[in-house]
């Protein structure tokens, strides 16, 4: 079986953001750019597959600018096999992502793509859903656990009451959640082998994709501050103000 | 112009966040149909009937949209989407998972978690675990949209009197099927709608520790939640974990305690009216948001809470 994993090279989720003066979006400039965390989690599922002999190759996709190649060899350093890079600059979208991700499966044929739940710079929680629509396959949602039979894989889903196990008829869409795994760092052979692996590069006009956002970006702004700060000596102070003075309780 | 809410439901009862997504739908103008697609939900739909804003309610009953599945429910509503300007639904995990896919059938590209209309084509959303909010205007036919429910009051369930109408059009597409559920059973107030809620995070050290905070949560009528931190660790499941990819909650009171305030955990609680927390070190970065902040150990300031709240004979509202 073959995976394809799509990883986005995002600000580093330590960083604290910074919203620009002009309100046109939020500071890039020398800060630290890492994969997505979810993302992480995706290449350890894919590469633990492989170790375990369910798979047989394990190919990283990222669509961005030219840095993303970074990103792309951290997936080949963690254990992917290959790389293909849509070198794109500029934003883009859940739904172009998704309409190149799809013809990237149509030209791979994987059995399976294994994305990030979410990518936490656009918090957006849409791009596996649209591919596995756009390609009209079964789709495995914010899952914590992945158990693969002959031509079906059953997940484990983290849902608003609980957990959820729904069966999946193969080929599938998965989107990892947090408690999936925890991803390994790639050790220094393994990073120096990494440089040796291909990395084909694309286009979006070879995918024949069209990436012309939908949305407008009106404004990007701080959100409102907190005016935090105030501190209580005691238990019975905590709860006295809560009471009577901010009456909450 | 129509608008098209989906409803998110259990076949049983109507979620409190679809309330909220109809207050976002009558924002945007225009008619508001709530859509129930089920099997067995006739209470639902009659639910859906009596909300205050709601002109049209339609029934979609089958087998193949008992579960929700997404494979499922989304040709559904792709199916019916020719007649509505907007599709909205709550940011619940249901809404999260089928609406994308609906949106890729009708090639749109969807606003996700919404938390506020500001014209029917533009509408403001958090982005960078909620670090900044961006102001986003949509040019798709369609507007497809996901709503954040603590950004949107509910709306009245008493008060409407719409119409329902059964719908066809449903079909297993064949691609999954549902085995099982292990729901949380909770008796306290869900933790989206809580008017407290009492979090525990890493430094409670254990799941029986969170025992304290519980007595505490039924003191107050609280809801309890925690950090990823205290979910990974297996103190609590994982819908207990509030922030960027858990729960977002906006209560009138949030109580943080051994929770440092990362910024994800703070991306889903900063909304809320008054926080407090309890955290021996001083510098933890919760202190920075809480209006009433305690530099102490959980250990002896929680039970000493319970106690307190007891004597001065605090009660939940
Ligand atoms: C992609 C991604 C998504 C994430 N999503 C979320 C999310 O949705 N929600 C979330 O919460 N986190 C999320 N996180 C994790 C987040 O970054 C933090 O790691 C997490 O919130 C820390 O949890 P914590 O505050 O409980 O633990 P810690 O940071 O370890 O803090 C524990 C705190 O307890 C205090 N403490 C310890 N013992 C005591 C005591 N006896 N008395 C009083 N205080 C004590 C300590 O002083 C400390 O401040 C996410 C991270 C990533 C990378
Ligand atoms: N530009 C991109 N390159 C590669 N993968 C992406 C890109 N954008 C999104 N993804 C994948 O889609 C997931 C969800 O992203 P989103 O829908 O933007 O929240 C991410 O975790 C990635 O796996």
């Amino acid at each position: 079986m073959k995976v394809l994993v799509p990883v986005k090279r995002v600000i580093d989720y330590n960083v604290k953001v910074r919203v620009k003066a002009d309100q046109s979006g939020v500071d890039l400039a020398n800060v630290k750019m890492s994969m997505n965390p979810f993302d992480e989690i995706a290449v350890e599922q894919a590469v633990r597959m492989k170790e375990a002999g369910t798979v047989t190759e394990v190919v990283a996709v990222t669509l961005g600018a030219e840095q993303s190649q970074e990103t792309l060899r951290t997936a080949l350093a963690m254990g992917a096999d290959r790389a293909i890079h849509v070198v794109h600059d500029g934003e883009l979208e859940p739904l172009a992502v998704a309409k190149m991700l799809a013809k990237l499966v149509e030209e791979e044929t994987p059995d399976m793509v294994i994305l990030g739940k979410q990518a936490i710079d656009d918090d957006a929680n849409q791009t596996g859903q649209m591919l596995s629509g756009l390609l009209g396959w079964s789709q495995g949602t914010f899952v914590s656990k992945v158990e693969t039979s002959d031509g079906a894989v059953k997940v484990t889903r983290e849902v608003d009451g609980g957990l959820e196990t729904v069966a999946l008829k193969m080929p599938a869409i998965l989107t990892v959640d947090l408690r999936l795994n925890e991803p390994r760092y790639a050790s220094l052979p393994n990073i120096m082998k990494a440089r040796k692996k291909e990395i084909a590069k694309k286009t979006p006009d070879e995918l024949g994709v069209d990436t012309t956002p939908r949305l407008t970006t009106v404004k990007v702004e701080e959100p409102p501050k907190r005016q935090g700060g105030a501190k209580v000596g005691s238990v019975e102070e905590l709860v006295s103000k809560l009471h009577n003075d901010v009456g909450v309780i | 112009m129509a608008i098209l809410v989906y409803a998110d439901h259990n076949n049983a009862e109507l979620s409190s966040a679809t309330l909220n997504a109809v207050t976002a739908a009558n924002q945007m103008g225009g008619d508001v149909t709530v859509l129930v697609a089920g099997e067995g939900c006739d209470a639902v739909a009659e639910a859906a009937s009596k909300v205050a804003g709601v002109s049209k309610v339609l029934v979609a009953q089958d087998a193949a949209l008992k579960d929700q599945l997404a494979e499922n429910v989304a040709p559904l509503i792709a199916g019916m989407a020719s007649d509505y300007s907007h599709i909205v639904a709550p940011a619940t995990t249901t809404g999260k998972n089928i609406m994308p896919r609906a949106a890729a059938l009708l090639d749109t590209q969807q606003v996700s978690d919404i938390t506020e209309v500001v014209s029917p084509d533009t509408f403001v959303r958090p982005i960078y675990a909620g670090n900044a909010m961006a102001t986003v205007q949509s040019t798709d036919a369609i507007k497809i949209v996901t709503v954040r429910s603590t950004s949107f009051d509910p709306a009245a369930e008493e008060g409407g009197s719409a119409s329902v109408e059964a719908v066809g059009g449903a079909s297993d597409a064949g691609l999954s099927s549902f085995e099982g559920a292990a729901l949380s059973d909770n008796e306290r107030p869900e933790l989206t709608t809580a008017r407290v809620v009492i979090s525990g995070g890493r430094g409670m050290q254990s799941g029986d520790n969170f025992a304290m905070l519980e007595e505490v949560a039924d003191i107050l009528g609280a809801a309890v939640g925690a950090s990823r931190a205290a979910v990974d660790a297996g103190y609590v499941p994982n819908d207990y974990q509030v922030g960027q990819t858990g729960k977002v909650v906006a209560p009138e009171l949030y109580i943080a305690v051994g929770i440092s305030g990362a910024i994800q955990h703070l991306a889903g609680m900063k909304d809320s009216k008054v926080i407090a927390c309890i955290n021996k070190d001083e510098e933890a970065p919760i202190f920075q948001v809480a209006d009433l902040g305690l530099v102490a150990d959980l250990f002896q300031a929680v039970p000493e809470l319970k106690s307190e709240l007891e004597k001065q004979g605090i009660q939940a509202r």
